[in-house]
């Protein structure tokens, strides 16, 4: 199919208006990404139409809603190519999913003396749980370093891994230096030692496909809202036979067979982790969100950000004032950098100002900042709606920021 | 009469009602930010680190014969500008007119409905902390 942005755009309602009388640029996708008019209607058609709690309901309204429900869980398990529906868990996000296995495998497989192996470019959500457990005297967190252009060395996993290495929490691609991580080789490094890989896909699930079965990683992670899905609504993605050893993370309703107070049994995969009536109208939502990037075609969106971020890589480079923060080979849809002369913050209030939208800080990554000696980056981060004549604009806001701080 | 806070309020709501558009507005915070003293560095401690702002923002006090002088420097010129303005509207004043103090200039310059949520918070911040210092004064 042909490419074509201006028709693309029109799919998203929140991208036609002016911010501070200028047209819109929303450079901040890798935060969260807008949503095509479908998923907004599909949410309007839930509460309108077959609103009900879902399961176990013996009514038509809530027949209707679970199977909604279910087949998001078909769509989910079919974008990622899971063998089974049963490997699908909602949660309520990326984090959530971590947090879930982070617990539920800590209180089995985890003790004092195991090692769970992150690297440095996590999001804090892909350090702190691990740390908790390390609080706990559950484990300890072994730290994977990058180099100075946010690669890592797939040599030193060789030699971080030993005979109490338990796990291998890592990003497919990192939310502030863009980079892609070699993540088939790094899994199959890991279970050359028998040490399973939980892969968080945030930032890699909405720019090109991913098949769980040919990485063969034991748990990946993603949120809706970052692959233009609602917000409230995440997945984790588990191969069975872990799942059916993980207990429970949290108990409710849902989760369970039987219950009394002798004794309670657990209901079967992936039900046994959705305790509480789970988020429906968002689960429907993100259905609606898989189908609409399915109809454009991950390869399609691929291609495309790859030009947009090649084009405002080369734009950022011919800025003398800017230092690009993250230069590995290959790097998705995220273009950080840093300025001498004014504070990310300076930058992003004063592009604020003429309508563009970036994200300025650290990015929940502390640890690259410390790694690179900066208080945070500017962050301009790219979708498929996105345009290069945005980016020139872009380029103009910043030469104009950085002649107002000089 | 007018008191001394309420003429530099005035003051500061008439140099800000020349500028028509929020480039100029930032402008004029920038060239604040850069016009304020820097702070020694000595005195750039945790202990002096205004939280809740995403740059980092440093405040020091001093008490001599019934004023309280603040300094203040950031990391971020454009938030050592509004330090700096809130500096320049309430230092060197008793510590009891800085407690009391309604600083109405904030709403009347477009400071406060115009400023992102972080930087927002980091504003209150700000002020919070100047007005523990003069509390502190106070007793």
């Amino acid at each position: 199919m042909s490419f074509d942005v201006n028709e693309i755009r029109k799919d998203f309602p929140i991208l036609e208006q002016t911010v501070n009388g200028r047209p819109l640029v929303y450079f901040d996708n890798a935060a969260t990404t807008q949503k095509p008019r479908r998923v907004i209607d599909k949410i309007v058609e839930v509460y309108t139409q077959y609103n009900a709690n879902v399961h176990r309901g013996v009514h038509t309204l809530s027949n209707r809603a679970t199977t909604a429900m279910e087949e998001s869980r078909k769509t989910v398990q079919a974008f990622i190519n899971a063998e089974s529906e049963r490997e699908i868990i909602f949660t309520r996000g990326a984090t959530e999913s971590i947090n879930l296995v982070a617990n539920s495998l800590g209180q089995k497989y985890l003790s004092a003396d195991s090692e769970v192996i992150v690297s440095e470019m996590e999001h804090h959500s892909n350090i702190v749980p691990w740390q908790l457990l390390e609080n706990q005297g559950k484990t300890k967190v072994v730290k994977w370093a990058f180099d100075d252009r946010g690669e890592l060395n797939l040599a030193e996993l060789e030699e971080l891994i030993t005979d109490q290495t338990k796990l291998l929490a890592i990003c497919y691609v990192s939310n502030t230096l863009g980079t892609i991580n070699p993540i088939e080789q790094i899994i199959a490094i890991a279970h050359s030692h028998n040490v399973p890989v939980l892969v968080d896909a945030s930032q890699a699930i909405q720019h090109f496909p991913i098949d769980v079965q040919q990485l063969d990683c034991d748990f990946l992670v993603f949120s809706g809202h970052k692959i233009y899905g609602p917000t409230g609504v995440g997945v984790l993605y588990g191969k069975e036979q872990w799942l059916n050893q993980m207990p429970p993370y949290q108990g409710g309703g849902e989760m369970i067979e039987t219950v009394s107070f002798g004794g309670t049994t657990f209901n079967q995969l992936p039900y046994k982790f959705e305790a509480g009536t789970p988020n429906y109208v968002d689960i429907i939502g993100l259905g609606e969100a898989l189908r609409y990037v399915n109809s454009i075609g991950l390869e399609n969106i691929a291609a495309y950000e790859n030009e947009l971020l090649k084009y405002a890589t080369d734009k950022i480079q011919t800025i003398s004032e800017l230092r690009q923060i993250g230069t590995a080979e290959r790097r998705a849809s995220v273009l950080s950098f840093v300025a001498d002369c004014a504070h990310p913050f300076d930058i992003g209030s004063i592009l604020d100002k003429l309508g563009i939208a970036v994200r300025t800080g650290t990015h929940c990554t502390e640890p690259i900042m410390q790694h690179f000696g900066i208080p945070g980056t500017v962050r301009a981060s790219f979708a498929f709606y996105n345009k290069i004549e945005e980016i020139d604009v872009f380029y103009e806001g910043l030469k104009r920021a950085i002649k107002m701080f000089k | 009469m007018m008191t001394e806070l309420e003429q530099r309020q005035q003051q500061v709501i008439e140099e800000f009602s020349v500028f028509t558009d929020w480039m100029d507005k930032y402008e004029y915070l920038i060239e604040l930010g850069k016009e304020l003293e820097p702070m020694p560095d000595a005195d750039k401690t945790d202990q002096n680190i205004i939280k809740g702002c995403q740059s980092q923002v440093w405040l020091t006090a001093n008490f001599a014969d019934g004023l309280v002088t603040f300094r203040a420097d950031s990391d971020a010129i454009i938030t050592k500008g509004i330090i700096g303005l809130l500096v320049k509207v309430l230092s060197d004043l008793p510590p009891k007119e800085i407690i009391d103090a309604d600083l109405h200039f904030i709403d009347a310059i477009g400071l406060r409905e115009n400023l992102s949520p972080t930087r927002s918070n980091g504003l209150v911040s700000m002020i919070k902390q100047i007005k523990m210092y003069a509390l502190a004064f106070a007793s």
